[in-house]
């Protein structure tokens, strides 16, 4: 099994590509650090929304998963005192999860728009709750410490940076080896054919509640990562449905070829955002939107498919 | 009991004014199968676009009830020429893609929307209270209540009226309604669904505008203040079933009351209780209360 994960091509471009972000950390400056830190994180929640989009599910409101793992890290805080980054990661994954279980009962029986809606109403219960309610931070949220690493608080924010690489390029692995299994493989079978799926004896209703647990639990560690790297969780920033429509945006923006795009994709976005505001405040939202549009209308297949022109990556799609 | 009439008075104004946008939403919904979010854009526009005329109309010294026109004129206007541009830019070129990314694409249309409104009318907040004066409050068992929101009930009640007339009476309506159960059937016996598409989706959207700009003389209309009204929009139209007008004024109705009811008991509860009803509602009827009947097809 491990032999087979070290000779898949895109795994090892992955490996490739975040370790050399990693060693280029060290000479980046400060802003730009953060900038990537931001864009891995939300990476990951898109790589979530790329394992649901390969089978034509949409989530509107993938930030319930995105604020429940924030919110984990900053409660678990709060309430046990925890700032170890491991921990952290985990506890973020185990609120998505289980919530990612118990509502994949429901959600595993909608399609298409309904899917999208289902989701988005589920989310906004969740901004609800947390707007209103005093305990959990209400609409201030809570700040969240410097993260340490087995008792060790370093200085700055390179070995935070290094720690989430590592995190991101273990979650790329992961779904890449799931897309590779027959499970995963049944993704785009049962994209194209339900019936035909159930007839081959799979049920695709199991099939397709594996896959949303997995893309609860991306968007969990996102959002524990986004906690970590922002120092501060808020029901605006990591909940509303505009930040379930910015995942959305980076996954079509991104494409769905490549589980490296989600990274590529959120990376390029968070500078995108950088510049537009800086040059535009007035039109940023103009940028995005022009682009989505343009993104839809002439390049179905995001970003990546840009990339794949190049002859090195080319050669993934045989893999 | 005083209380129970203050909710049940503001719960029908709310519903009255949501009906109206979500009607909009959901007769584009039924005929064309798309999702619009640019309709919280119809809505800002024709809320912007009022409130701009009544303001400069005021100053030229215009009578107070000119707005009133002004206001009609603005939704149709707003309504027709968006409606126009953005069915002949974007959405013709997306009628074969899936349902989802033309979702998307109509959430381009609203972020661009949402940014001309800024490059076109500034940051400032506009005010354009003129038709709410020149109506006066009356006072209604007990509570004083500005007549002008009253008007919303009469307004809403005509859309109602005037939608069920136009599906079951007219000619159009029974075009609608063979594309609504059956597109590839209506095709097929010579029925022209682009030209029915492009006069949807421009009654939608002058839909979307009015309920903007009739709601612009009570509020400031200010940026950004569309994006909650596209939601609830959302809500009521799931909850009533997307693509159904008397599933729309349901809808309309139980979101307008059971927010009257958690602003004033448990202000605390708001969104959340609308959310919560939509989960329910989409849970037990995934296709909502009152969704059209669909041909069953093998």
């Amino acid at each position: 099994m491990h032999k087979a994960i070290l000779s898949d091509k895109t795994v090892r471009l992955t490996a490739f590509a975040l370790l050399a972000l990693a060693a280029a950390g060290l000479m980046l400056p400060a802003w730009v650090v953060n900038n990537m830190m931001f864009g891995l994180a939300r990476g990951a929640a898109v790589l979530g929304l790329l394992v649901l989009w390969r089978t034509g599910l949409m989530s509107f409101g993938h930030g319930l998963y995105f604020g429940l793992g924030a919110y984990a890290v900053a409660l678990s805080e709060q309430w046990l005192g925890l700032s170890d980054f491991a921990l952290r990661i985990i506890i973020a994954m185990l609120a998505a999860v289980i919530a990612g279980f118990a509502l994949g009962f429901i959600l595993r029986r909608y399609r298409d728009i309904f899917f999208a809606m289902l989701s988005l109403a589920f989310s906004m219960v969740l901004y609800g709750i947390l707007v209103k309610t005093e305990a959990l931070g209400s609409t201030d949220g809570f700040s969240v410490s410097q993260t340490t690493f087995l008792g060790w608080a370093p200085e700055g924010k390179q070995v935070l940076f290094t720690a989430i690489i590592a995190v991101c390029l273990t979650l790329a692995v992961l779904v890449q080896m799931y897309l590779r299994s027959t499970l995963g493989r049944l993704t785009t079978a049962i994209r194209d054919n339900e019936i035909r799926v159930e007839y081959l004896g799979y049920s695709v209703s199991q099939a397709i509640h594996i896959k949303y647990v997995i893309s609860a639990a991306l968007a969990g560690a996102a959002g524990g990562m986004m906690a970590m790297a922002l120092g501060q969780v808020d029901p605006d920033s990591m909940v509303y449905w505009t930040v379930s429509g910015e995942l959305v945006f980076i996954t079509i923006m991104a494409g769905p070829g490549s589980v490296l795009a989600p990274f590529i994709g959120a990376i390029i976005f968070e500078f995108l955002r950088t510049y537009a505001f800086e040059i535009a405040p007035h039109a940023w939202q103009l940028i995005v939107g022009g682009t989505l549009l343009l993104i839809i209308f002439f390049l179905p297949g995001g970003i990546w498919s840009l990339l794949e022109r190049i002859p090195l990556i080319r050669r993934l799609r045989h893999d | 009991m005083q209380l129970l009439f203050t909710i049940l008075l503001d719960g029908l104004v709310y519903a009255s004014y949501l009906f109206i946008v979500a009607a909009g939403l959901t007769i584009i919904f039924g005929v064309m199968k798309i999702l619009n979010v640019a309709h919280g854009g119809f809505y800002a526009w024709g809320a912007y676009t009022a409130a701009y005329f009544i303001g400069s109309a005021s100053e030229m010294g215009f009578p107070d009830w000119f707005g009133f026109l002004i206001i009609a004129g603005s939704a149709l206007a707003v309504g027709i020429v968006l409606g126009l541009l953005i069915e002949r830019i974007v959405l013709r070129r997306l009628y074969d893609h899936e349902e989802i990314l033309i979702v998307l694409a109509t959430f381009g249309v609203f972020l661009i929307l949402e940014d001309l409104i800024l490059l076109i009318f500034g940051v400032n907040p506009y005010f354009a209270y003129q038709p709410m004066v020149a109506l006066g409050s009356v006072e209604v068992g007990g509570i004083f209540r500005d007549v002008y929101s009253l008007t919303l009930f009469g307004v809403a009640l005509s859309v109602a009226a005037g939608s069920w007339w136009m599906l079951t009476r007219t000619r159009w309506g029974k075009l609608i309604t063979a594309v609504i159960h059956d597109r590839e059937m209506a095709l097929i016996v010579g029925i022209n669904v682009r030209r029915l598409f492009v006069v949807t989706f421009c009654a939608g959207a002058v839909l979307g505008a009015l309920g903007g700009a009739y709601i612009a003389p009570t509020v400031s209309v200010a940026p950004g203040f569309a994006v909650d009204v596209i939601v609830l929009s959302f809500a009521v139209v799931v909850i009533g079933g997307m693509g159904s007008i008397p599933g729309a004024l349901i809808g309309a109705l139980l979101v307008g009351l059971l927010r009257a009811l958690a602003v004033h008991k448990l202000p605390e509860l708001e969104l959340f209780v609308i959310f919560l009803v939509m989960s329910a509602v989409l849970i037990v009827r995934p296709e909502g209360l009152f969704a059209p009947a669909k041909a069953r097809k093998i």
